[in-house]
């Protein structure tokens, strides 16, 4: 009997840590009801996916500074993970106020119901992704998302490249997530549990040879590898972003790279770090791997191969995935080091790219709504057509590249101080290099912006001061915190608490 | 003979080797998506095993039921992307479907 009320009580307590993501099950419901009920309105949906991200992220506010394992030590409460569900939250707030503008979206298609459906069904998964403690939890919460997503990719169906960007995008998640749990299934066979917290209990025993477990963690990083297009696992990328409507491909790359670092750095912390050894400044794993070097090698490769390939794009949406699969790269490298240091830079990066970058893809929204172009040779004379679009957009790929005074700046800063710092100048100076190599793409597109001119040269663009105040909202912060940054690095400092085992 | 955890071992990563390799070399996306599931149910054969053998709790049953449930999804989700690529490419080859190259 008092077996079963201590589960009853657990159960009562983690429901109230649960709100959040009770709040979203509840707003996938309502979007699919409102959709039903007001059939002449186009957003309606949206707009209760508004109000339900709002309450969300009022219950997620109350969660600051928790630490709690629920459901059994199922799914875990701490900083870290409040910090990256404002990410994803934030992130997709933005998204759904995008989609109202979007023209792509809209044609032929009455309503928009199951588009907010789903993106709230991939919220939901990225919020369990963030705080799952259990391997099983883990690969639920992917599928979650990715299912959610496969189908949002290819959401303009009766556009070719859409549904070709779902079909890859279904075969490359599929096959990734299968490897994975093959992983987890090893994993589970070699400590007998599926916890993290368990099997990181069973591993600092020493019972766990250093190999299989090595071989397990390596096919389950490459699950998450995927889903933060690290490079070996990053033909999917591309293809994807420019195929798919421009909401989803900003929403791809800032929010799910987000819950994909964020299971990544929890696995490593929560599952292989010796938790009697110093936790704090540096994490000793167990076992004679040394995963930087691992973590290294894919973050070299990952930077590299981005920014050499963007160079030759000429597609916006295209240069945008490769461009994003570069910061991957440099949000890796923080990782690598493996620590809490590393962890805060990670978190400080994230936040910035995540203006951004969501900047950049709106107006690239903008503009191939007017042009229904995205072909780099085709912004020419824009800056001269629209200014504010041209200046914002300068801002946002400045930013990109990481130079002062923007808020791009601050996070490259603090991920090369959290590599220096740990040891690795050799790693921080192949940063740099790439950051130079990323200036020559981006600075290509401001430089067709202002200096290059075509037929349409005197054609001035408008748009609706809602759509602007938009660009203003992203862009206006993005030089804020390049100059201001200090809360954003206190919170990231707060928040860099992961749960372990004590 | 005692059949024993080793032999479930060695059939699952056989599995496991099959479904990759029908995923690598396969062009058809649905034999590819056949591949993904051998991958999956090689997966499910090691739960299982290592729940019996290894005198593991209930735990490994349970994943092995949550993995069928999210193999369907996985497979009705994919095969309903995949009839949408053969109303816009009248084939389904996965090599062939390279629009977004260039």
């Amino acid at each position: 009997m008092t077996d079963l009320s201590t589960y009853t009580t657990d159960l009562i307590k983690s429901f109230e840590f649960f709100k959040p993501e009770t709040t979203l099950t509840a707003t996938i419901i309502l979007t699919i009801i409102f959709d039903l009920i007001f059939k002449k309105s186009k957003h309606i949906s949206g707009y209760v996916a508004i109000i339900g991200i709002v309450i969300a992220g009022i219950f997620l506010h109350q969660q600051t500074g928790v630490e709690y394992k629920a459901f059994a030590n199922l799914l875990v409460i701490d900083d870290f993970g409040v910090f990256m569900k404002y990410i994803i939250l934030l992130s997709s707030l933005i998204i759904i106020i995008f989609t109202f503008y979007s023209k792509e979206l809209h044609p032929g298609k009455p309503r928009l119901g199951e588009y907010f459906t789903l993106m709230m069904g991939m919220t939901l998964g990225m919020f369990l992704l963030v705080g799952s403690a259990n391997l099983i939890m883990i690969y639920l919460s992917i599928e979650i998302m990715s299912i959610s997503s496969y189908v949002l990719a290819g959401y303009t169906k009766e556009i070719k490249r859409a549904s070709e960007a779902s079909l890859k995008y279904v075969i490359f998640g599929a096959a990734s997530t299968g490897i994975m749990l093959y992983g987890i299934s090893i994993l589970f066979g070699l400590t007998g549990s599926l916890n993290l917290f368990n099997i990181n209990q069973y591993i600092a025993s020493g019972n766990v040879d250093d190999m299989p477990l090595f071989v397990s963690s390596l096919m389950i990083v490459a699950g998450f590898g995927y889903k933060i297009s690290a490079v070996p696992f990053h033909f999917w990328t591309p293809d994807v972003y420019e195929g798919a409507p421009v909401t989803i491909t900003a929403y791809l790359s800032v929010a799910s790279k987000a819950a994909g670092f964020a299971v990544l750095l929890r696995f490593f912390k929560t599952g292989l770090v010796d938790p009697s050894s110093g936790t704090l400044e540096t994490w000793n794993l167990i076992g004679n791997i040394d995963w930087r070097y691992v973590l290294i090698v894919i973050s070299i490769l990952t930077m590299t191969l981005g920014n050499l390939v963007a160079v030759w794009q000429n597609n916006m949406k295209r240069l945008l995935a490769y461009s994003s699969i570069a910061h991957a790269g440099y949000m890796l490298m923080a990782v690598a080091v493996l620590n809490d240091n590393g962890a805060t830079a990670v978190l400080i990066y994230f936040f910035f790219y995540m203006l951004m970058n969501l900047g950049a893809f709106f107006i690239v929204q903008l503009i191939a709504n007017k042009l229904d172009t995205e072909d780099i040779d085709d912004y020419a004379g824009l800056g001269f057509r629209s200014p504010v679009l041209g200046v914002c957009l300068t801002i946002f790929l400045i930013s990109l590249t990481g130079l002062p005074p923007t808020a791009g700046f601050i996070g490259k800063l603090y991920v090369f101080t959290s590599v220096i710092n740990a040891g690795f100048v050799w790693l921080a100076v192949i940063g740099v290099v790439n950051s130079v190599i990323s200036l020559y793409y981006y600075i290509k597109v401001v430089r067709n912006m202002y200096l290059r001119q075509n037929e349409h040269f005197q054609s001035k663009l408008t748009y609706s001061p809602t759509e602007i105040l938009i660009v203003l909202m992203l862009a206006i912060p993005t030089l804020f915190f390049g100059v201001y940054f200090t809360p954003i690095v206190e919170w990231a400092n707060l928040s860099v608490n992961i749960l372990v085992n004590k | 003979m005692h059949i024993g955890l080793v032999h479930y071992l060695v059939v699952s990563a056989l599995l496991f080797s099959m479904g990759l390799f029908a995923i690598i070399s396969r062009k058809h996306a649905i034999l590819v998506l056949m591949g993904i599931e051998l991958v999956l149910n090689a997966a499910n054969i090691n739960f299982i095993a290592f729940a019996k053998y290894g005198g593991m709790n209930i735990e490994g049953h349970v994943a092995a039921i949550f993995v069928i449930i999210l193999a369907a999804t996985e497979a009705a989700i994919a095969l309903a992307i995949i009839l949408n690529i053969y109303q816009h490419f009248r084939h389904v080859n996965v090599d062939e479907v390279d629009d977004l190259k260039e």
